[in-house]
């Protein structure tokens, strides 16, 4: 589904990503963890097309199709779901009315019909229960006075309605109490239906405690060092990430 | 205050026009001959503001001695009709009158269901009734206005609206000014009075809009409102016109005690408008709303300049002007709010926003408070900035396409200002005018 191929990228002229190789399969959960500024966010930001961030070489396809030509809007249309780090907030925007513009945006994009207001309510009121969004929510202006837990609750709510191949869970748990968390995950777990792929950038294996995913893998220095099975996030939790640098770096030298 | 003229022959061939109209039509209006003399003078005297007058320093109306125009008479007859006005009623129900290049068009307006207690007629009409006597041209004061004595010089009709003591017109009562030339250049004075009597409530729509050849046309507004005691006055100004047309307003709001005045200006037409708008809360507790919004992209210039002049204590005033600017347009915003030494109690607030879409577009912003009393609370801030590129992004991330995008932002951005209108068959009506002139 997702294919990363020796991906080098910058951001203002300094290099994050330095030759990162990755794989996704439909149905798969990846956790992506690392220590701060291994390149977590920029890999996030690199997928969903943020032009500050420059691809200097490498490829990224994406259903067999090269995402980096694709723009932003396409991504998304083809499946693409970023959940973001920080949510914007857009003042005069109903989250209600932005969602129903998405939804048809990417309802044509497959040449099916839009929904009316109507069929778009009743969609909207069964998403809604999955994260315990209540309807004053969806009248707002989108993520406007949020709280932090509201705002990633918004954002698995837009996942739900927009029903992406592939989502990108931006260290949406930073920032959560624990009630939130339960909510968010929960979320998360429903839309799991053995076709739709996850990556969950995380820098805490609280979260995978709650979505557990079916690979680990450790992102330092811009590249994946080190892939295992869910216990190795355990293993993380215990030892943190210095002995993997010890071997990164000692190797290096070496 | 000092001015200069633009050219001699410019304010000079308006000066022979208003000679030339005084011979002719010196006695159309008996009861305001004197005032409309000393217009005159006045007008002779200041001539028409240069860039160097502080008021005009970003405005500059050079573009009016480009034109040679014909200023408009009674003599003059008015063409349009009932069917060719029916598009620019902003709601079905809509109380509709035709003011044409100044003129009281009393065929094509629509003077249905008129509530008891409210008059609306023709300028000219009614000119010598007791009450517009008391008011018309002594409310826009034109000593050191030189457009405001020009249309007072000029002036032979227009319409006038009467809220009589406790009437209520929950109906909307729309005045279109349609300028509508037919190959000529035209100089068009367009006068409004509006009083609104003790405990009266009245909605008064003012839209402007360009018919005709497109010839180029200046069209000078002078409105006076004049709200008595605890009446309440919900006014909306629409600037629809094309790009011919140079369009100044000077619009001058006198409240009582009491009393509740909302104004929103909208201006998204037009080559050049100024807006003058000019509030005085002369008695205590008055509440005063000003919004405004500018929507301009091409060569188009819009400035809109609002003093708010607080005389009395417990009053207050919020003020909330908006602008998106594109292509090669100029922006203008400048507000003055002035609390003078016995307005204590004073809460008077203002703010304005902008956006410029392009690099060739500009927004000269200037708050200005002169506080002379010590217990008030008063803010202003303004800021411009471009579209919020993160905002962007994100929609952009949901598969909102980036037009599509813009435009959501844009609108929103812009659909603030039109929401805090109260009367809500006119908000959404302007909510979609507003689509369309994004679209545009």
């Amino acid at each position: 589904m997702l294919s990363i191929k020796d991906l080098v990228a910058s951001v203002e002229e300094k290099q994050i990503l330095k030759g990162l190789n990755f794989e996704v399969k439909p149905g798969e959960v990846h956790a992506i963890m690392g220590p701060n500024g291994s390149g977590k966010s920029t890999l996030a930001s690199v997928l969903a097309g943020r032009e500050e961030y420059e691809v200097n070489s490498g490829s990224v396809t994406f259903n067999g199709e090269d995402l980096l030509e694709m723009s932003p809007e396409d991504r998304a249309r083809a499946g693409i779901f970023l959940a973001f780090q920080y949510p914007v907030e857009i003042p005069g925007v109903s989250n209600a009315n932005f969602l129903k513009t998405a939804v048809n945006e990417v309802r044509k994009s497959k040449g099916l019909e839009p929904l009316d207001s109507k069929q778009f309510l009743k969609v909207m009121q069964e998403k809604m229960k999955l994260v315990e969004m209540d309807k004053t929510m969806t009248q707002r202006s989108v993520n406007e006075g949020f709280s932090g837990g509201e705002k990633k609750r918004n954002e698995i709510f837009q996942m739900a309605m927009l029903e992406p191949s592939l989502a990108i869970l931006d260290e949406t748990d930073s920032g959560l109490d624990i009630d939130a968390l339960r909510i968010v995950s929960n979320g998360v777990n429903a839309l799991r239906d053995g076709k739709r792929s996850f990556i969950v950038i995380t820098h805490y294996q609280r979260l995978l405690d709650y979505i557990v995913p079916d690979h680990v893998h450790v992102l330092y220095k811009g590249r994946i060092v080190k892939s295992g099975p869910k216990e190795l996030a355990l293993e993380l939790e215990e030892k943190g990430y210095d002995w993997i640098k010890e071997e990164v770096d000692s190797s290096v030298n070496a | 205050m000092s001015t200069s003229t633009l050219n001699n022959s410019s304010a000079e061939s308006f000066t022979q026009a208003i000679d030339h109209f005084r011979e002719l039509y010196g006695n159309h209006l008996p009861a305001q001959k004197s005032l409309q003399i000393d217009a005159a003078a006045v007008f002779s005297q200041l001539g028409i503001p240069t860039t160097k007058h502080e008021e005009w320093k970003y405005t500059s109306l050079a573009v009016i001695a480009k034109n040679t125009y014909r200023t408009v008479n009674p003599s003059d007859n008015c063409s349009l009709s009932k069917s060719n006005v029916t598009s620019l009623a902003l709601t079905n129900d809509t109380l509709l009158y035709v003011i044409e290049n100044g003129k009281f068009n009393a065929s094509a307006s629509n003077a249905n269901a008129l509530p008891k207690g409210i008059t609306v007629g023709s300028l000219a009409e009614l000119a010598g009734d007791a009450r517009v006597q008391a008011h018309l041209m002594k409310h826009a004061d034109f000593s050191d206005e030189s457009l405001v004595a020009l249309n007072t010089a000029l002036t032979f009709d227009g319409i006038v609206i009467i809220a009589e003591a406790k009437t209520e017109c929950a109906t909307p009562i729309q005045i279109a000014v349609v300028n509508n030339t037919a190959g000529e250049a035209l100089n068009i004075p367009v006068r409004i009075l509006l009083i609104a009597e003790k405990n009266a409530i009245v909605n008064v729509t003012e839209t402007h809009h360009s018919f005709g050849s497109k010839s180029p046309v200046l069209v000078n507004v002078v409105s006076e409102v004049v709200i008595a005691e605890q009446a309440r006055v919900n006014y909306i100004k629409l600037q629809d016109e094309d790009q011919n047309t140079c369009h100044v307003n000077y619009h001058k709001v006198n409240m009582a005690r009491d009393s509740y005045q909302h104004i929103s200006t909208l201006t998204w037409g037009g080559g050049l408008v100024r807006n003058n708008l000019n509030i005085r809360l002369d008695d205590v507790n008055c509440t005063s709303y000003l919004n405004g919004l500018t929507i301009a992209k091409d060569y188009q210039v819009i400035d809109h300049h609002t003093v708010v002049d607080h005389a009395m204590p417990n009053c207050y005033s919020n003020e909330l002007y908006k602008g998106i600017i594109d292509g090669h347009a100029q922006g203008v915003f400048n507000g003055k709010i002035f609390v003078r030494k016995d307005a204590q109690k004073t809460n008077a607030f203002q703010s304005n926003k902008n956006v410029l879409l392009s690099d060739d577009a500009s927004m000269n912003a200037k708050p200005q408070l002169e506080i002379f009393a010590d217990d008030v609370k008063c803010s202003h801030g303004a800021t411009t900035g471009q579209i919020d590129e993160e905002a962007l992004f994100y929609l952009r991330a949901r598969g909102i396409g980036e037009v599509a995008a813009r435009a959501l932002l844009n609108h929103a951005f812009a659909a603030d200002v039109i929401e805090q209108i109260p009367e809500e068959n006119l908000k959404s009506a302007l909510l979609d005018r507003l689509t369309a002139r994004l679209n545009a």
